[in-house]
């Protein structure tokens, strides 16, 4: 055992470690991203790693090495886990041989996500186990247990952190890594691997008859456990749990739950031993729902009577509220102070010299303020500032929101913005069925050739692996043609000229047409030792007109009505171009 | 209130608030202190506001409350008093005397404080303002700002300036521990300064 200061995603990692893990897979996705990013930065790797093209890829890749008898692990967001539902349905009647854990990392608050979905209802829906961890000690450790788990149940278990979890850091005591690597070996079993109906509803029974042990296993296993310490109790899931232990008096029951399904006849014991019962958990009532069933007498206090929100995380102070509004006293006293609300916002920004703005900018002096412009997931959907991001709902829905946009009748432009992982991860069959069907729509695949929201992760685009052996690029090029499109075009979006005319071409267009606008991630680039001199401004021939300002790169700023370039510039010289009157210089210009 | 020492390092996407969460968190380790934090990933390291939950002898979840913080570290003069709500009664505040302006401000024409009016808003607080950018280029490198913040909050912290001192010597990379080591004690020095 040793200490160490660690993100609760790199703890999660190092467990898999100690557990023997064989095979990992996974999509990018914050607050999950680290987990595989440790994983594949091991000097000494004796597992399998890869970033998957999208969460089903992955799952199945998972699933498929769980069936040979080795240990795997596949990780994602929980969106994610909406792409991978359709394995994860079946996946509890196949079962699995090797143990097999599912991470789904949730986000309450959506700190960075479209929504804010509870991955434990996924768990129930499909009937496999599903793990919920209170601190980042706790998350080691029942991640090494996890594999033990799904082998002795012979199911995928869903881990499910929160980004509290996957995004605090703290002292962490960690074992050694595991070295009782196995050998894969799929022995054929159509009744057990092959879902037919006539086997399907024989492996339903049998998974339907594995709940009842399975609960009443979980709390043996100490991950569900309850203290008696007077006549009122609080009950608390995942994260709320170190909440709730911070200010929780000494003589209130406390029972944590960290796993499901729940024993119902356990926390029925547990319910009929007190008056008043207070249940807190972030999102949807979960551990709720089953307490009023089983707590016959006892008054429960909870979402469903406006305790704790449904929405949203939770901290100390939002508990000691709900304690307040549930009449439970509590150790400390908290005022909630209201923030400064005068200042100017400081919302994350695409970054100086990012080739998306440029793009971005291009396709609104084409396209104009009246076209529709669908947009998707990834650094790109904050050119919402610019102007050019008017739908997002999930990965790859850019495309075929905006063909279904188009082909209702809309008579404005359809201009679509997907990220080369996006478009690989779904926006593929997007394309495919908006050529297949005579689309109207432009589409931009804003080609910046790695992930780099969730922190610059390779894919197939990249020309590198996970383990960072080199790879085929793949040809976006081909690939858009071999999907029926015609136009196909590539920019470079730094050559703003350039770009305005290709734009120009598409927008006379009928049908489908794809343009790749592509310029690496300026990160990236910096990081690869690409150097470019920063623009200057002449302050002479400035005019104070403002469009560069407008352009909103933050390497440009504006004082005495005058415009500046600070340390910031990587030296694209997109402004230089913008510039009406000349006075922005590009110095080293490629 | 309560039985951690809550500090709160808030700035910039980019501005290096995770190196500096991480020294204090090696501190802890080498002082045998348990710890506690939570920071921001994602979408906010794109230039947008950053910030850092950090609990010394922290032994429960990570997030510290509105109005509880003992201390703020501020990478920026404008962030300082965006989280300065988190502060609680008599909190310490200790900024760089430098602004970055958010681009927003320009797009949208909003009026951007002046650091003068930003102290003077701060001035219930006990605040102490470092001009780390300064600072950093006389120890060598711009880069060393948050070291050099770091320094300056050092007396301010429940943390020896040894294991401090360590910390940051096995965390920065290995070709600046020399600016990096020099950024700290400027950094100290120069709180010292103020304060007096």
């Amino acid at each position: 055992m040793s200490e160490r200061y660690l993100l609760g995603n790199e703890a999660i990692g190092r467990a898999c470690l100690e557990a023997n893990l064989d095979f990992a897979s996974g999509y990018p996705g914050t607050p999950s991203s680290e987990i595989v990013d440790f994983l594949r930065y091991q000097k000494e790797r004796e597992f399998y790693v890869e970033w998957s093209v999208n969460e089903k890829v992955a799952f199945e890749n998972a699933l498929g090495a769980a069936w040979t008898g080795v240990r795997s692990l596949v990780t994602m967001k929980h969106v994610g886990l909406n792409v991978a539902a359709d394995p994860l349905m079946t996946s509890g009647y196949t079962g699995i041989k090797g143990g097999m854990v599912i991470v789904s990392s949730d986000d309450p608050y959506a700190h960075s996500s479209q929504n804010e979905q509870d991955s434990r209802n996924y768990a129930a829906f499909a009937k496999v186990p599903c793990l919920d961890p209170g601190d980042i000690q706790e998350a080691y450790s029942m991640m090494v247990s996890a594999y033990d788990l799904s082998e002795e149940s012979g199911l995928p278990v869903i881990f499910r952190p929160t980004t509290r979890i996957c995004h605090s850091k703290s002292n962490v005591s960690v074992g050694e890594s595991g070295q009782e690597h196995r050998t894969a070996a799929f022995e054929k079993d159509p009744k057990q691997f092959v879902v037919i109906p006539v086997h399907t509803r024989v492996l339903h029974k049998k998974l339907n008859e594995k709940q009842k042990g399975l609960a009443e296993r979980l709390v043996e296993m100490g991950f569900n456990r309850a203290e008696v310490r007077g006549k009122t109790a609080v009950v608390a899931a995942g994260i709320s749990a170190s909440y709730v232990e911070e200010i929780i008096p000494d003589d209130v029951s406390f029972a944590k739950i960290g796993a499901y399904p729940i024993d119902e006849e356990w926390l029925g014991e547990f319910a009929g031993k007190h008056e008043k019962i207070l249940v807190v958990e972030e999102l949807s009532p979960v551990v709720e729902n089953v307490l009023r069933q089983v707590s016959c007498g006892a008054e429960v206090f909870g979402k469903k009577n406006g305790c704790v929100p449904y929405e949203g995380e939770l901290d100390p102070a939002s508990v000691a509220l709900a304690f307040e509004k549930a009449g439970f006293e509590h150790k400390y006293e908290y005022t909630v102070p209201e923030p400064v609300r005068d200042l100017p916002p400081r919302p994350p920004i695409l970054c100086a010299g990012c080739g998306h703005r440029a793009a971005f900018y291009a396709m609104k002096k084409v396209f104009g303020s009246k076209a529709i412009y669908p947009s998707d997931i990834g650094c790109y959907t904050l050119g919402i500032q610019l102007g050019t991001v008017d739908t997002t709902i999930c990965m790859g829905a850019s495309i075929t929101v905006g063909s279904g946009i188009a082909s209702a009748g809309e008579e404005n432009d359809v201009v679509c913005s997907i990220g080369d992982s996006t478009f690989l991860h779904t926006g593929i069959n997007g394309l495919i069925n908006a050529a297949y069907n005579g689309a109207n729509i432009t589409v931009v695949i804003l080609d910046n050739r790695i992930t780099a929201m969730t922190g610059h992760q390779p894919n197939p685009n990249t020309g590198m692996t996970a383990k960072g052996v080199l790879s085929p690029s793949i040809s976006l090029e081909t690939l858009c043609r071999s999907c029926g499109v015609s136009f196909v075009e590539t920019i470079d979006p730094y050559d703003l000229t350039g770009t305005l005319k290709m734009f120009e071409k598409a927008k006379a267009k009928k049908g489908v047409k794809v343009i790749i606008a592509r310029q690496p991630c300026v990160i990236d680039a910096k990081r690869s030792g690409i150097k470019r001199k920063p623009v200057t401004v002449d302050a002479e021939i400035c005019t104070g007109c403002g469009l560069c300002v407008k352009f909103g790169c933050p390497a440009i700023e504006f004082t005495d009505k005058k415009a500046s370039v600070n340390s910031l510039c990587m030296g694209c010289g997109v402004c230089a171009d913008i510039c009406p009157a000349g006075a922005i210089r590009p110095e080293g210009k490629r | 209130m309560s039985e951690s020492f809550d500090l709160l390092i808030v700035g910039v996407g980019g501005q290096g608030t995770v190196l500096a969460s991480n020294i204090i968190g090696e501190s802890c380790l080498i002082e045998k202190r348990s710890v506690r934090s939570a920071e921001t990933h994602g979408m906010a390291q794109r230039g947008g506001s950053v910030e850092t939950h950090i609990r010394i002898d922290g032994k429960y979840g990570s997030l510290i409350s509105p109005g509880t913080a003992d201390l703020i570290i501020s990478f920026d003069l404008l962030e300082a008093l965006r989280y300065s709500h988190f502060l609680k009664k008599g909190g310490k505040i200790i900024s760089s005397s430098g602004i970055i302006v958010p681009v927003s401000a320009f797009q949208q024409n909003l009026e951007i404080p002046t650091p003068e009016e930003l102290i003077e808003r701060m001035s219930g607080f006990d605040l102490t303002v470092i001009d780390a950018e300064k600072i950093a280029g006389e120890a060598g490198s711009l880069l060393s700002q948050n070291v050099v913040m770091l320094g300056a909050s050092a007396s301010a912290l429940p943390l020896k300036v040894e294991s401090m001192t360590e910390a940051v010597q096995s965390l920065v990379p290995p070709k600046t521990v020399e600016i990096n080591t020099r950024a700290f004690e400027y950094g100290f020095k120069a709180a010292q300064n103020n304060i007096s």
